[in-house]
């Protein structure tokens, strides 16, 4: 089901926390083994077509790092 | 299209030095929605604390000052009665406030001065290196009480919002957390609750947030966040302790 948002995570702000993955109620996000410059593996989004931008990974993360829109 | 979630304008767009499921970074988030919602950003006066926060002026687009270890809501007061028409708070973790600033923020409190106060508690001190703070737990492990802190020894976790209950000076008190969704929105109303008090010109509030520090707690972030849910919060029940 597409809702028409759509989920940006930012890999540079990404500490790689992993409260967001903890808190998607359909658990569309997960790690891929890629890293940043500051080589921390982050998060991203596997399943963007079921995102239904409810934002509460933007809401836990510590870092300002998801932006929905 | 309409942003549904993004950084809010107050805060600056540059990495936080905080470690990885670090609170501050989100409370600091959560302090710059409410000054954002309630269009206070040009006459904000914060005052940092030492300690892990001690950068937050890197972080917040807003004017900030830094106070001495716990002298924080002295500078606050001066602030405060020269420009009354500021709105003041301070930002303040634990070992700050609850151990080397304790003589400052309870006459703060029974002066009554218009002030807010966002408390950031950890249980530990996290800036020197995780050692124990007035307010860490019986049983906790921490690089100052390797044997676990005990009451008999190093006595009892400290509640501060409980002993300010009692000064008429104080307003407003209130215990929230950060570990769900949820509780950061409680968070969030709590500490707009706590700005409006001092924009209504009542007196002096303080919003005390239980946050994780995943490093010292030696837990990943997330077994951080269960541990708050499961050990922090019966020694420190949440909710409104004084006021409405």
């Amino acid at each position: 089901m597409k809702t028409g948002t759509k989920t940006r995570i930012d890999a540079e702000r990404c500490k790689g926390c992993e409260l967001c993955i903890s808190v998607c109620p359909k658990k569309l996000l997960g790690k891929k083994g890629k890293v940043n410059k500051r080589g921390i593996q982050y998060i991203i989004l596997k399943d963007a077509d079921n995102c239904t931008g409810c934002a509460l990974c933007a809401m836990i993360c510590p870092d300002c790092a998801i932006e929905i829109k | 299209m309409s942003k549904i979630f993004k950084r809010p304008r107050s805060m600056k767009d540059v990495p936080t030095h905080y470690c990885p499921g670090c609170g501050h970074g989100l409370i600091h988030r959560l302090v710059c929605e409410v000054i954002d919602e309630l269009g206070i950003r040009e006459k904000t006066i914060a005052i940092a604390p030492v300690g892990c926060a001690v950068f937050a002026y890197d972080y917040w687009d807003f004017d900030t000052m830094e106070a001495p270890h716990g002298r924080t809501p002295a500078v606050a007061t001066g602030v405060k009665r020269m420009l009354p028409d500021k709105f003041v708070f301070t930002y303040q973790g634990d070992g700050d406030l609850a151990a080397i600033g304790t003589a400052e923020i309870i006459h703060a409190g029974n002066r009554g001065e218009k002030i807010s106060v966002i408390f950031v508690n950890n249980g530990v001190y996290g800036m020197t290196g995780g050692q124990m703070a007035p307010t860490t737990l019986l049983g906790q492990v921490t690089a100052t009480s390797q044997f676990k802190r005990r009451a008999d020894k190093e006595g009892y976790p400290i509640k501060i919002l409980e002993m300010m209950s009692y000064l008429p000076g104080v307003v407003y008190l209130e215990r929230t957390s950060i570990f769900s969704p949820k509780e950061i929105i409680k968070t969030k109303e709590a500490i707009r609750r706590s700005f409006q008090t001092q924009l209504d010109g009542k007196g002096f509030s303080m919003v005390e947030v239980i946050s994780p520090c995943p490093t010292y707690w030696a837990l990943s972030p997330i077994d951080a966040m269960k541990r708050i849910e499961k050990e922090v919060i019966k020694e420190y029940p949440l909710g409104v302790i004084k006021g409405n």
